[in-house]
């Protein structure tokens, strides 16, 4: 350890002596961090994006239904908890957001057109920490209580249903006895939304409103709940599942959409196997760097062998020239990836392709996201691998026999 | 093998394991870009392949505004005979017509709102693979029965089986009430839970009955026996249109847009990974190449001195580049072929990947095929790269004095 200063000067001399190679081999390193970096942002921009606009538009972390409504989403196999009731266990318990909802499929008719949809009965005070829909931004307005007796539908629907706001549409579905249950609302809203196909698929109705057509009482089909992030639902999950009956299905956010679940294992994987990928084709230039910095000074490493020096300073020696010319490029790197990641903080435009990210459910606009610990990964992969890949080196050179090497031609 | 070949041969391997190292990184790379591209390629191939078979087709007449909007009322009027004069004039594709509508059907538990297809059940089979993926039961027959086909998952929803009936109700081609009757004589599986869960096929005619679309259809599907015979047919079709009418004839490009911008999407951000691998190993061997030029000064000097120009010596340094990149280039191909031919025989499933597979119809394992296109391209790309890094020390030599290299140890 006290040789630690000396070794350090000695090897940081060492390593601008042949300047040319240092230099290729920082930049080679410096671009393999600033790839590592950037290319992790835009992805994690990419899946989060998507994730989180899935997970508002579910809504919530938390699902809770009927055992069967997944699998048959139909009224006949609704939660049958009145809102009284829900809202004596719920409304003390302070969790961040809930909400109870009416959500079946349905068949909506203009004067020309009709088009399946997911009817969703809603209490639009309850539901707007939800975050799916900027009620301020719905063209005419949204709905103003659980008694609304109107209807507010997707800007992309409304087109398609020849309908706009002031008009009537027809809604219909079944009720409880598979009795057809239909009724007419008057079209006050439109929304738009950046979610794939969102605009399309839901109208939003009064939550009383929906009740009263689908002769269902009080009792609704889906209870949700927000956590604090999507990333860590355990603790609102938990609860939920303890002050709820046990027959009733709670599910978290992943299990209900799994393709937004699966998303986010592949994308965690994905990160780690691109970073290892670009440090193996920098290891071959790392290592090939070292082997020649020990071969060109193979007399001068015999000589101090020779005057005393231990094996094990030597080794230490191309350890740490090693880990300087990494530590150099990482840093190089690091500044690198944050000076270009920042100025395209607010949105890279990629809606040349917007349809082909609609299929994978992203939207047209990309964020990227540096996070500290994609960061932190690729310094902690750069140098520790690194350590490993110079090795092998390091000890060779330690192995030299004074005399042999001192007198060697080279 | 002549001197010149003989010595840069002979040069390249004075350092073994630097040539090693560096070969080694080439082949990596190579290796890695006839895997991944291969796989691209694969993945590429099925989703288009899968994607139009099931139910697109390479190509579709339409009313204008249809493929958009998909209105009732944009219609292709007698949509029979168009079909059966289009059949006669192109024998080589396959052609059927068809009806869409929306419709609640209604069995006697549920009732779901889903899309009713009136196809032509002799024709239907040739440009679509959902008639082929019955499970149970069979799939309809004649021109008016009023029999249906549906999803596996809209069957179980439904809570119906073969045999059983369900009412339509929707809205005819007028706007008039349209309801009926019909009963259920075959359900399929396509794999595919949108499509299972909301597609319902009868035959054209007793969908033309119902909807009163008087003769009328929405989509004439066009299927050639492969995606260029499609692309090369396309103009004759749009000349053989009726004279007068307003028909148009979507590619499947156009039909299904997010295909191919997907391919692109997946595409640019897999050529930037594959960039940055091939600027490393550029570097790889641009430091390797230096570092010979360099430690080889002193030697210059003197060949030079003896008369030797730098260019000649500027050549000797390409040709050891160049024998070195082709080391890596068949070393790495065969690798990436290998890699890709095991994945070719045993198939390629990645844990986790199921459902985004699902959502671009594709299988859940998938069998690598490496192509000459996919074998070359990378490591050719990879070559190329490994010339351009070893221009510099090559040019170098242009601006040494045989005495200073001379003096130079």
């Amino acid at each position: 350890m006290r040789m630690l200063p000396v070794l350090t000067r000695l090897a940081w001399r060492y390593l601008w002596r042949n300047h040319r190679r240092t230099i290729i081999m920082v930049s080679a390193i410096s671009i393999g961090v600033w790839a590592m970096i950037f290319m992790t942002a835009l992805s994690r921009g990419m899946v989060d994006q998507m994730i989180e606009d899935g997970v508002s538009a579910l809504p919530g972390h938390v699902q809770v239904h009927n055992k069967q409504f997944l699998d048959d989403p139909s009224v006949s196999n609704r939660i049958l908890i009145s809102d009284a009731e829900l809202s004596r266990t719920f409304d003390s318990a302070d969790f961040k957001a809930w909400a109870s909802r009416v959500k079946v499929p349905a068949v909506i008719s203009s004067e020309y057109e009709s088009r399946g949809v997911t009817l969703l009965g809603i209490d639009p005070v309850a539901e707007r920490a939800f975050g799916y829909l900027s009620y301020d931004e719905v063209e005419g307005r949204f709905l103003e209580g659980v008694d609304d007796n109107s209807i507010v539908i997707g800007r992309k629907l409304a087109d398609k249903l020849e309908t706009n706001v002031g008009k009537r549409v027809v809604l219909m579905s079944q009720d409880p006895e598979n009795e057809i249950a239909d009724r007419g609302f008057r079209v006050v809203g439109l929304f738009n939304s950046d979610v794939p196909g969102y605009e399309d698929g839901n109208v939003f109705v009064g939550k009383k409103a929906a009740q009263k057509m689908l002769r269902i009482g009080d009792t609704t089909t889906e209870l949700v709940f927000l956590g604090d992030s999507y990333r860590n639902v355990e603790p609102t999950y938990d609860r939920v599942v303890a002050s709820i009956d046990g027959t009733l299905d709670v599910k978290r956010w992943y299990e209900v959409a799994t393709y937004l679940g699966s998303l986010l294992k592949v994308m965690d994987g994905f990160v780690m196997i691109w970073m290892i990928v670009i440090f193996l084709a920098l290891s071959f230039g790392l290592v090939n760097t070292l082997v020649m910095a020990v071969f060109e000074r193979v007399r001068e490493i015999g000589l101090m062998l020779a005057l005393g020096m231990k094996p094990s300073h030597i080794l230490g020696q191309i350890i740490i020239e090693s880990m300087l010319l990494l530590s150099v490029g990482l840093a190089i790197g690091n500044v690198l990836s944050w000076a270009t990641i920042q100025p395209l903080r607010g949105g890279i435009d990629i809606s040349i392709v917007a349809q082909g990210m609609e299929m994978m459910g992203a939207a047209s606009v990309l964020y990227p996201r540096l996070y500290v610990s994609d960061m932190i990964l690729a310094n902690v992969i750069v140098l520790s691998l690194g350590f490993l890949a110079s090795l092998s080196p390091a000890w060779r050179a330690s192995r030299y026999e004074p005399v042999e090497a001192i007198t060697k031609v080279g | 093998m002549n001197i010149v070949m003989r010595l840069a041969w002979r040069n390249l391997w004075r350092h073994q394991r630097r040539t090693w190292l560096t070969v080694g990184a080439m082949m990596f790379a190579n290796t890695l870009l006839v895997f991944m591209i291969s796989m691209q390629f694969s993945m590429y191939g099925l989703m288009i392949e899968n994607t139009l078979k099931l139910f697109t087709g390479h190509m579709q007449i339409q009313a204008p505004g249809y493929k958009d909007d998909q209105k009732m009322r944009q219609t292709v009027a007698d949509i029979v005979p168009l079909a059966a004069s289009l059949r006669a004039e192109f024998p080589d594709e396959k052609i059927a017509a068809r009806g869409q509508a929306f419709a609640l059907a209604s069995s006697e538990d549920r009732s779901y709102g889903i899309g009713i297809f009136g196809v032509e059940p002799e024709f239907e089979p040739q440009v679509s693979s959902i008639p082929g993926l019955i499970k149970e039961g069979r799939y309809v027959r004649g021109k008016n029965a009023t029999e249906i086909v549906v999803g596996a998952v809209l069957a179980r929803n439904l809570r119906v089986g073969i045999g059983d009936e369900l009412t339509l109700l929707g809205s005819g081609l007028d706007g008039s009430f349209a309801a009926a009757v019909v009963t259920i004589v075959g359900i399929f599986d396509s794999g595919v839970v949108d499509v299972d869960r909301n597609i319902a096929q009868i035959p054209l005619g007793a969908f033309q009955d119902i909807f009163f679309m008087d003769g009328a259809g929405h989509q004439v599907v066009i299927s050639a026996p492969t995606l260029d015979a499609a692309a090369a047919v396309l103009p004759k079709i749009v000349a053989a249109m009726p004279p007068g009418s307003d028909l148009v004839v979507h590619d499947w490009d156009a039909l299904q847009p997010g295909l191919k911008q997907a391919i692109k999407a997946d595409m640019s951000s897999a050529f930037f990974m594959y960039g940055i691998l091939v600027i490393l190993v550029a570097f790889s061997v641009l430091n390797t190449q230096l570092m010979s030029v360099l430690e080889r000064t002193h030697e210059f000097g003197i060949v030079m001195s003896l008369g030797l120009k730098p260019g000649q010596l500027g050549r000797l340094v390409m040709l050891e580049t160049t024998l070195l990149g082709l080391i890596g280039f068949v070393l790495g191909a065969i690798g990436g072929v290998l890699l890709t031919s095991y994945f070719g025989v045993n198939g390629l499933s990645i844990p986790g990947m199921e459902e985004m597979a699902a959502n671009f119809n594709l299988p859940t394992r998938v069998y690598l095929e490496a192509t000459p296109l996919s074998v070359v391209i990378g490591p050719s790309v990879v070559f190329l790269f490994t010339l351009l890094a070893a221009a510099y020390p090559a040019l170098r030599l242009y601006k040494l004095h045989p005495v200073e290299a001379m003096r130079t140890n």
